[in-house]
């Protein structure tokens, strides 16, 4: 026991803060581009909503080192993209805190795109039929009558997208790579201490990452519970 | 107000082809259900389009394809009624009237709560649809729909998730709110009286098509085609071949000859009766006539002039009558599947009494009617 308050007396924190950090800013992108994404889909007609689909879900099938790996392509400072944002802008992608949320929203979107999707295609589309009729605009009628309506469905795929992105690791230590107090996040920082034989240390990681998850799953049954309440029980 | 509609849409089943030119304020719509009546009530309202056609509506064009005029359904000013209502669940009462107002936030509330007040809704306005009965569902979607002051009404099946008990009463506010209001109302149903009750002008629909059109009291006493006929709730409708000017043999009543008011012209192909329409012919009448169980004409009642078959009373003898009993009703099957329909009174449970040996029906009460 002692063991233990010495690790947590003497442990680095950044590495939690830095997974904390990415999930936040990475779920805040896949929020909107997921809501945006998913709206555009529910209204395509049939054929482009397969091809769409299959190229919006992808990341969420692919082995995250693979989709890392195409990141890597893409920004890799020896190719055009990379040239272009370091040379121009004086952006690093790779190796930086920028390729950890790049790679977490890329991983975690198709989650909040799909939830959303679902909750669009779950409303009765003659809901948006009297928006029409009574008057209202397309926007007021998506903010108004459609994103409540699709709420709890929304609220559900934010917090798994956060949980994604919080405990994502292949696609991030390919692109930001592991550097402490920088892109090292917690489940880079637990696979360093297991390599280095350190077990103690990656249990109290563990640990913490258990009561974060346990915290995500009692926020999702709280709302998807509030939503439940007008469906009979089993 | 002008109504013109002259359209068409190419659908799964069938092909949509609506025409109608009129003024009549209160409009109805009759038929089974996927007929292309609520197709049509969409495409007024801008929620569906027409492959091709016109709609115009008083001074305004809602539709002309040939003019490349499409009016988004926020400009057509027309207010629907859906099936289910469509109520903005999130929303309480007072915001899902106000979403259908324009202005400032208080003219908005003020408006809603003017509709509020008229629909006899007050004390629901916090409420959420979800807490609220099927007929006041209703009212908060009729307010919210009034609220916008549409030029024209859509109503779609308005009655159709409800009980009968709520129904009827409902029917009758419908019917007071048709009255008072302004604008056009066009009403889509596959509920007879319903059609009757809130309809003034009647239009009756059959595989995307009109096939009969006119005042409501006229379609209902007068349906011209078999179809026609079967929408307005005509029990009894038989293959005929004609033996006459005005006489016809009745070929699925079991070959029953009948004399008609009307003149069977070549292209009548059908007669019908509805069910209300025998009467039980007095028994010694009959036995007077030979005491045959035949069809026969008693002689002494005599068509009206002109009729060069031997005119006289129709007589359907009754065998094997199968018999179901509703709270103020009989229903008689005959033998030869003609459906009788009788008043009864609430505490009177025995037929057998009543049953009689044959029936008869008034000539002017066969509809003459075409194939199409």
């Amino acid at each position: 026991m002692q063991e233990v308050f010495a690790i947590l007396e003497k442990l680095d924190w950044s590495p939690l803060f830095i997974s904390l950090k990415t999930g936040i800013v990475a779920t805040f992108f896949s929020f909107f581009l997921g809501i945006f994404a998913a709206r555009k889909v529910v209204k395509a007609s049939n054929r482009v909503k397969a091809v769409v689909d299959g190229i919006l879900t992808l990341p969420m099938v692919l082995p995250p080192t693979v989709a890392g790996f195409f990141l890597l392509l893409l920004f890799s400072r020896r190719r055009p993209l990379g040239i272009l944002l370091y040379d121009r802008f004086g952006i690093k992608v790779v190796q930086s805190w920028l390729g950890c949320i790049i790679a977490a929203t890329v991983i975690a979107f198709p989650l909040m795109y799909r939830n959303a999707r679902a909750a669009f295609e779950q409303i009765d589309p003659s809901l948006v039929y009297a928006g029409r009729t009574l008057g209202m605009s397309e926007m007021r009628i998506f903010w108004t009558v459609v994103i409540p309506t699709a709420g709890p469905g929304i609220a559900s795929g934010t917090i798994l997208t956060f949980a994604r992105a919080l405990g994502e690791f292949g696609a991030t230590s390919m692109l930001a790579g592991n550097i402490p107090g920088k892109t090292a996040t917690v489940s880079q920082r637990i696979a360093m201490v297991i390599q280095d034989g350190d077990y103690l240390t990656a249990g109290v990681w563990t640990v913490i990452v258990i009561l974060i998850a346990f915290v995500v799953i009692f926020l999702m049954n709280l709302i998807s519970g509030k939503a439940m309440k007008s469906v009979k029980r089993w | 107000m002008l109504l013109e509609l002259d359209f068409e849409k190419k659908l799964e089943d069938f092909h949509l082809q609506v025409n109608y030119s009129g003024e009549n304020p209160r409009i109805g719509i009759l038929g089974a259900s996927g007929c292309g009546k609520s197709m049509t009530l969409r495409s007024i309202a801008g929620i569906d389009k027409p492959d091709r056609g016109l709609i115009r509506l008083g001074d305004r064009t809602l539709f002309d394809s040939g003019k490349k005029v499409n009016l988004r359904p926020r400009e057509r000013h027309v207010g629907y009624l859906f099936q289910n209502y469509a109520l903005f669940p999130t929303m309480t009462v007072e915001q899902n009237i106000m979403a259908g107002v324009t202005g400032t936030k208080e003219e908005r509330r003020r408006r809603a709560r003017e509709m509020i007040l008229a629909f006899e809704i007050e004390g629901l306005e916090k409420r959420r649809p979800g807490e609220l009965s099927g007929g006041q569902q209703q009212r908060v979607a009729l307010a919210r729909m009034m609220a916008g002051r549409p030029g024209a009404v859509l109503l779609d099946e308005p009655f159709s998730a409800m009980d009968y008990f709520l129904k009827e009463r409902l029917r009758l506010e419908m019917a007071q709110m048709l009255r008072d209001y302004q604008g056009l109302s066009i009403l889509v149903t596959h509920d007879r009286d319903e059609a009757y009750q809130l309809c003034d002008h009647l239009l009756l629909m059959s595989d995307g098509h009109i096939i009969a059109s006119g005042d409501t009291r006229k379609v209902f006493e007068k349906p011209e085609t078999v179809e026609a006929a079967r929408l307005t709730g005509c029990k009894n409708i038989s293959r005929i071949r004609p033996l006459g000017s005005h006489r016809v043999c009745a070929l699925d009543w079991g070959n029953l000859e009948l004399t008609t008011e009307g003149e069977v012209t070549p292209e009548i192909t059908h007669v019908g009766i509805r069910a209300h329409d025998f009467s039980p012919a007095a028994p010694g009448k009959l036995r007077g006539s030979g005491g045959e169980e035949e069809t026969g004409n008693v002689s002494e009642i005599s068509s009206g002039p002109g009729t060069e078959s031997p005119g006289g009373r129709n007589i359907i003898p009754v065998r094997n009558p199968r018999l179901t009993e509703l709270p103020f009703e009989w229903y008689v099957v005959l033998e030869q599947n003609i459906w009788w329909k009788v008043p009864k009174d609430m505490n009177n449970h025995n037929f057998s009494t009543a049953m009689p040996d044959a029936l008869t029906v008034d000539p002017s009460s066969i509809s003459l009617l075409k194939e199409k």
